[in-house]
């Protein structure tokens, strides 16, 4: 059984889910007072084009042989992911509200296995830098059982200072793995400052290239033009391809955006107000209504 | 009992910083070194004071530890800062073989230590950090127990110029109760309350939680030494032979995984040479979890009551091994 089919949104659709997953995000976090907005509302738009276009999934079996391997390798990006694996189906949209609380499967770095392990998560992460490696060696693995999964691997663009990631990407040319496909989230934001000033990246295309891979940049915040990237990547042989996506870290949320300030920090309550009065219900609906959403509105007279 | 009080709250993390910002201007050739978790260990002081001994090196711990043992080689002394499960696991080999082997004297100033660090959750919560590092030959482990023993920690580790330092300190907000009169050497531990019938061994914040647990033992009629082991290695033998000799039986009390770390150093040293009955209050061989610090020292098995208990378990086999009836 294949679980993408119906689970394919038209771009339309899609850019509503994306604004659906930014008010969830908000939201979540308003509810755990801990955890990371910059990133994850940033991602909003490729997560929604993952999830509702382009990977294989079946969230009633989240472990289905025939799925597309997901592997976020800057786990604490978390949030974005818990959002849309929920609005996938992969868990009930009320947990949205435990993120990082005790005893919760959303844990605040994503975790696998039977105790916290969330449907949707294959591995661990939040230590960064390791997600290459691994999807490597899914994709080597898979091959050599002639199996035809896709493997996807998500990076922050600060995480490309581990140098893991460059010994990953290195194995990965060598091997000609053209089934995985790596994202690099590029808003030039991380923890201390922005990234070209802490650690230098650029000519970042071209790292890559000499690296011995496809590179295909693009805006992540345009729906349409990631589809047609992810498209492109998939369809070229011979080596493996990533796709550098422009996003901006906050996106959707005025104050926010483009301030690696927001890195890993979630909103107060009246910031968390202020954000949802920017990104518009959707018809998807809401995971919780707050006390406040429920007021009947003052009639100005 | 004399009773120790709190004079207010600070975190170990504040102490580390401020010390950064004085041996700076005490010593030209104090350096920093920051892997983009500048904020949240508090080496940004530093950087805005002295930003050309400041150096940036991004997400890459394992560049941070060699890029410190190039800067000692040469005359520096570093500080590399960051997450304790980023400082001590991540560069294992590159500060088992470039620092320790080499004799470096680098400064690893582990921050966000323990379980208590709560909802980040288990990557993120370094609970093997002082197994793998009191391991290391040449290594020096400190886990100082307040703010002010960390920021004096800090200073005290410049006197180290032969091989490395490890300081472990948390993220949180957590009780004052030492001051400048309360004596602090690196090997020399503090016992903060007197006893005879059990000794309380702790580190860290645990140290804390000993202090109470000591108070409740009390009032039961229990009298609890308590011994801050602020230096996990070298550690203060002769003080630990002196407690097994006058009160028999021993409870260790740390936030860090229960093979290897303080409790294993106190019962590998007295197997050698008094073996005694210990009980060892720490994480019991299990990956954390998201969660309220205070929850998770409770869920845990680290928290005051969990001292108690084992400090009535110790005694009950001490009294057994005495061949007196357990009551
Ligand atoms: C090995 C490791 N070192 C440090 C950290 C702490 N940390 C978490 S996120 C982050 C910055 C990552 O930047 P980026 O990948 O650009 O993510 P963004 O800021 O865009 O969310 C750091 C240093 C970590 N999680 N793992």
């Amino acid at each position: 059984m294949r679980g993408t089919d119906h689970q394919k949104l038209s771009i339309a659709d899609l850019k509503e889910m994306a604004r659906q997953i930014r008010r969830d995000i908000i939201k979540m976090l308003m509810i755990s007072k801990s955890g990371h907005s910059g990133g994850p509302l940033g991602l909003a738009d490729i997560f929604a084009s993952l999830y509702f276009n382009i990977l294989k999934y079946d969230p009633q079996n989240p472990t289905w042989p025939g799925r597309d391997y997901f592997f976020l390798s800057a786990g604490h990006l978390a949030p974005v992911w818990y959002v849309t694996l929920a609005r996938a189906g992969f868990y009930p949209l009320s947990e949205m509200s435990t993120l990082r609380k005790i005893n919760t499967r959303l844990q605040g770095h994503p975790a696998p296995g039977y105790t916290h392990g969330l449907p949707g998560v294959e591995i661990a992460s939040g230590a960064l830098g390791q997600g290459m490696s691994i999807a490597v060696g899914a994709t080597i693995g898979l091959r050599m059982d002639q199996k035809p999964n896709h493997v996807y691997v998500l990076h922050g663009d600060g995480e490309l200072d581990e140098g893991q990631v460059w010994e990953g990407l290195m194995t990965a040319s060598h091997y000609n793995l053209d089934n995985l496909t790596a994202i690099v989230d590029r808003n030039f934001c991380q923890i201390d400052e922005r990234t070209e000033k802490v650690m230098k990246l650029e000519p970042l295309a071209d790292k890559w290239r000499s690296f011995g891979w496809n590179v295909i940049e693009c805006d992540g915040n345009r729906i349409e033009e990631f589809l047609g990237a992810m498209q492109e990547a998939r369809n070229f042989k011979g080596k493996p391809s990533v796709l550098i996506a422009r996003t901006f870290m906050g996106k959707g949320v005025s104050f926010m955006e483009d301030d690696y300030r927001w890195h890993g920090v979630p909103p107060s309550e009246e910031q968390g107000k202020q954000a949802l009065s920017e990104l518009e219900p959707t018809k998807f609906g809401d995971f919780v209504m707050f006390e406040w959403e429920k007021e009947v509105p003052e009639v100005v007279k | 009992m004399v009773s120790i009080q709190s004079k207010g709250e600070k975190a170990t993390r504040q102490g580390f910083s401020d010390a950064l910002v004085e041996l700076g201007e005490e010593n030209p050739n104090v350096v920093v070194l920051g892997a983009d978790v500048s904020g949240s260990v508090k080496v940004d002081a530093f950087a805005k004071a002295y930003p050309d001994r400041f150096i940036s090196v991004g997400v890459a711990e394992a560049d941070m530890m060699g890029v410190s043992a190039g800067l000692a080689l040469v005359g520096k002394i570093p500080f590399a800062s960051t997450y304790g499960e980023f400082a001590a696991g991540r560069p294992f080999d590159q500060i088992r073989q470039s620092i320790a082997y080499s004799e470096m004297p680098v400064k690893i100033c582990a921050s966000h230590c323990g379980i208590t660090v709560g909802p980040d959750g288990a990557t993120h919560q370094s609970l093997e950090d002082v197994a793998l590092m009191r391991v290391l030959p040449h290594m020096t482990v400190i886990s100082p127990c307040d703010y002010l023993e960390t920021k004096r920690a800090v200073k005290e580790s410049l006197s180290i110029t032969k091989g490395p330092v490890y300081i472990r300190f948390f993220r949180d907000n957590t009780p004052m109760f030492t001051d400048e009169a309360t004596p602090f050497q690196i090997g020399k531990a503090n016992t903060l309350i007197d006893g005879t019938d059990i000794t309380i061994i702790a580190a860290g914040l645990q140290v804390w939680e000993a202090i109470q647990a000591a108070e409740m033992l009390q009032a039961k009629k229990i009298s609890a030494r308590v011994i801050n082991m602020h230096t996990i290695k070298p550690l203060d033998r002769e003080v630990i032979l002196k407690a097994a000799k006058e009160t028999g039986a021993i409870v260790t009390a740390e936030d860090h995984q229960i093979h290897c770390g303080l409790g294993s150093a106190v019962s590998e040293y007295l197997a050698q040479t008094l073996p005694t009955v210990q009980e060892f209050v720490a994480v019991r061989d299990t990956f954390g979890e998201s969660g309220k610090g205070v929850e998770l020292m409770k869920k845990y098995g680290i928290a005051r009551d969990d001292i108690v208990k084992a400090a009535k378990r110790a005694l009950k086999r001490k009294k057994g091994r005495r061949g007196e009836k357990a009551s």
